[in-house]
């Protein structure tokens, strides 16, 4: 907490929950006391090699972080997603995002 | 109620203080302490005349100095920790006690007999709620067993656990004692477990012997006394009428010289002529060597002759102020100071309690007299108004869930808008029943006095957590009461 600093026991619980509040990016890795419901995103309508099991055949990756989707759908899947068609028109989208967990924020917008 | 009103804002439940030039915050429903900076004091002062809408309380703030980004990030924090609150905000109504309460100390009333007859006595004087007529005057061997084996049914897992040796006197019934210690230990041991001795004394009985076996077995030791010979002897007499200071004094040198084993106490009755608190804890402390030191005005109703009235209510709280100053001062350089009554509130303090009842009467804590019949707490022992069933059958459940309705904070109105209610939650069962007729009535005679040593104690808590935080550690592995 930027303007608060606990001093007792109780006060620590409650910076321990504001923190959780203020995650910047809150996924399946969120492992806090406080974790938030919220829903796995990815596709698991059909078999799809690469969305229920990794490239290896793995679960461990498997639709985490959600960040990884708008990664994912830009290169591999079919599903007419919202990210920028890497065929025509914005072939080096992800060039600067080689490690989607952490180079996501290096995506940015396509303009028309 | 619509989503708009989550953006409107009225300040939450805290009381503010100030220590040592910084700035804190006692989070009310939470029991919670932070210190705050300049920013968190704006945002209340725009607060303080009724609620904002966001983008209101943006403006103002970013009139006040901060950016619009610092003011959002503010209030949001602010929202988080409920120093503010959206207008939607409902207070969480106090969660229910659990069905199953394992008791964690049984206070052993052996025996309800006295060889002083101190005037204001609960147990004998003008207010006293025991029956004692017809049953025993000392618990006997089969009744305090079966009392240890209660107790190690009743307390669950709890790793440790307590029996509190009281009277009476109790050292009227020190064979009784002895037993108790030996037959707790064995089935204690039995069971892998630990049980802890404490014992009340007025210390006319203690003798050379004695003391060694207390040493020995790590039996806590507090002493009632009530300070030099001319304040101790006004009340505390034999039936002579004879004061008992000359009796107890070398005998409480030889507790504290030769009882090494753990602090000793000494426990204070404030009365109308026994008031200069700040003599008497020189005299305990300093003069004979008392660890700690802690001082309660006396229970009674209104107008007995020893109640303390309003004024010297006031003159205690100033000469409580003059020690707690002295404690910061030690606290700061890490030293102890010996004055109970701000180590133990800042203890509850560091732990962040917020309690649903005043104490643990009826709840981990419960008496047994000499006969048997469980009471809330020692002070309730031998009344059979206030039996909640006894050793040989257990606890009344009925009567117990009774006793603790009454006492819940959710029952107490008053207490609804008071800040200090987290640690005070109404004040003493025992008091209030003498008061005003009903263990559930909070003590509405001590308000003032109770808020005040609330903030004094904040305030020392602030003002060590700013400049030696390292001492409060020691609360902090301490098991709040």
């Amino acid at each position: 907490m930027k303007h608060m600093r606990a001093l007792n026991k109780k006060a620590g619980r409650i910076e321990e929950y504001v923190a959780s509040r203020n995650e910047d990016v809150v996924a399946m890795q969120d492992r806090s006391a406080n974790q938030r419901p919220h829903v796995p995103a990815g596709c698991a309508l059909m078999f799809t090699p690469g969305w229920e099991v990794d490239a290896a055949g793995g679960t461990a990756g498997l639709c985490q972080p959600v960040e990884r989707d708008i990664y994912d759908c830009f290169v591999s899947c079919y599903w007419p997603a919202q990210v920028p068609d890497h065929l025509n028109n914005a072939p080096d989208w992800a060039a600067k995002c080689a490690t989607a967990t952490k180079d996501w924020r290096n995506l940015d917008l396509v303009f028309p | 109620m619509t989503a708009a009103d989550t953006r409107v804002y009225r300040l939450g439940e805290f009381h503010r203080f100030e220590s040592a030039g910084a700035n804190f915050l006692y989070l009310v429903p939470a029991g919670a302490i932070f210190a705050v900076d300049t920013a968190v004091g704006k945002l209340i002062a725009c607060l303080s005349s009724g609620e904002l809408p966001h983008e209101q309380l943006v403006d103002d703030l970013a009139a006040s100095g901060l950016t619009i980004g610092d003011a959002d990030e503010l209030i949001e924090e602010m929202v988080h920790a409920n120093v503010i609150l959206g207008r939607d905000s409902v207070a969480e109504p106090p969660s229910k006690l659990p069905d199953v309460f394992p008791i964690q100390t049984l206070v052993m009333n052996l025996t309800n007999q006295c060889n002083l007859s101190c005037q204001y006595c609960y147990e004998f004087g003008a207010d006293k709620v025991a029956t004692p007529e017809g049953k025993p005057k000392f618990m006997d061997i089969a009744t305090a067993k079966t009392s240890v084996d209660f107790l190690l049914a009743e307390s669950g897992d709890r790793r440790s656990i307590h029996i509190t040796f009281f009277g009476g006197e109790t050292l009227m019934n020190y064979p009784l004692l002895k037993e108790v210690v030996a037959y707790g230990n064995q089935r204690a041991a039995e069971q892998g477990r630990h049980i802890d001795f404490s014992l009340t004394t007025n210390a006319t009985l203690l003798t050379p012997a004695i003391i060694e076996f207390l040493s020995e077995n790590n039996i806590g030791v507090t002493v009632s006394m009530d300070g030099p010979k001319e304040m101790h002897d006004r009340l505390r007499v034999f039936s002579n009428g004879k004061g008992s200071y000359d009796i107890i004094e070398p005998k409480v040198r030889a507790l504290l010289k030769n009882h090494r084993t753990r602090p000793i106490t000494a426990r204070v009755t404030l009365t109308a002529g026994v008031s200069d608190v700040i003599r008497i804890f020189r005299h305990l402390k300093q003069d004979l060597g008392f660890a700690e030191v802690g001082f309660a005005p006396v229970t009674s109703s209104a107008n007995q002759l020893y109640s303390i009235n309003a004024t010297g209510m006031d003159s205690v709280l100033d000469q409580f102020h003059t020690l707690a100053d002295e404690y910061l001062e030690h606290a700061l350089r890490g030293e102890s100071h010996g004055f109970s009554n701000v180590s133990d509130t800042l203890a509850e303090l560091c732990q962040g309690v917020n309690k649903s009842h005043p104490c643990g009467a009826g709840l981990g804590l419960l008496g047994v007299g000499p006969s048997g019949d469980i009471a809330p707490c020692h002070r309730f022992v031998d009344s059979d108004a206030h039996a909640l069933g006894h050793i040989s059958t257990g606890i009344d459940k009925a009567k117990q869930a009774d006793f603790l309705t009454r006492g819940n904070i959710a029952s107490k109105y008053d207490c609804h808008t008071c800040w200090a209610r987290p640690l005070c939650a109404g004040g003493c069962h025992h008091e209030a029943f003498v008061r005003y007729g009903d263990t559930g009535h909070p003590n509405l005679h001590y308000c003032d006095w109770i808020r005040d040593w609330t903030d004094t104690c904040l305030r020392i808590y602030g003002a060590i957590a700013a400049k030696n935080p390292g001492f409060l550690q020691q609360f902090a592995e301490r098991k709040a009461s």
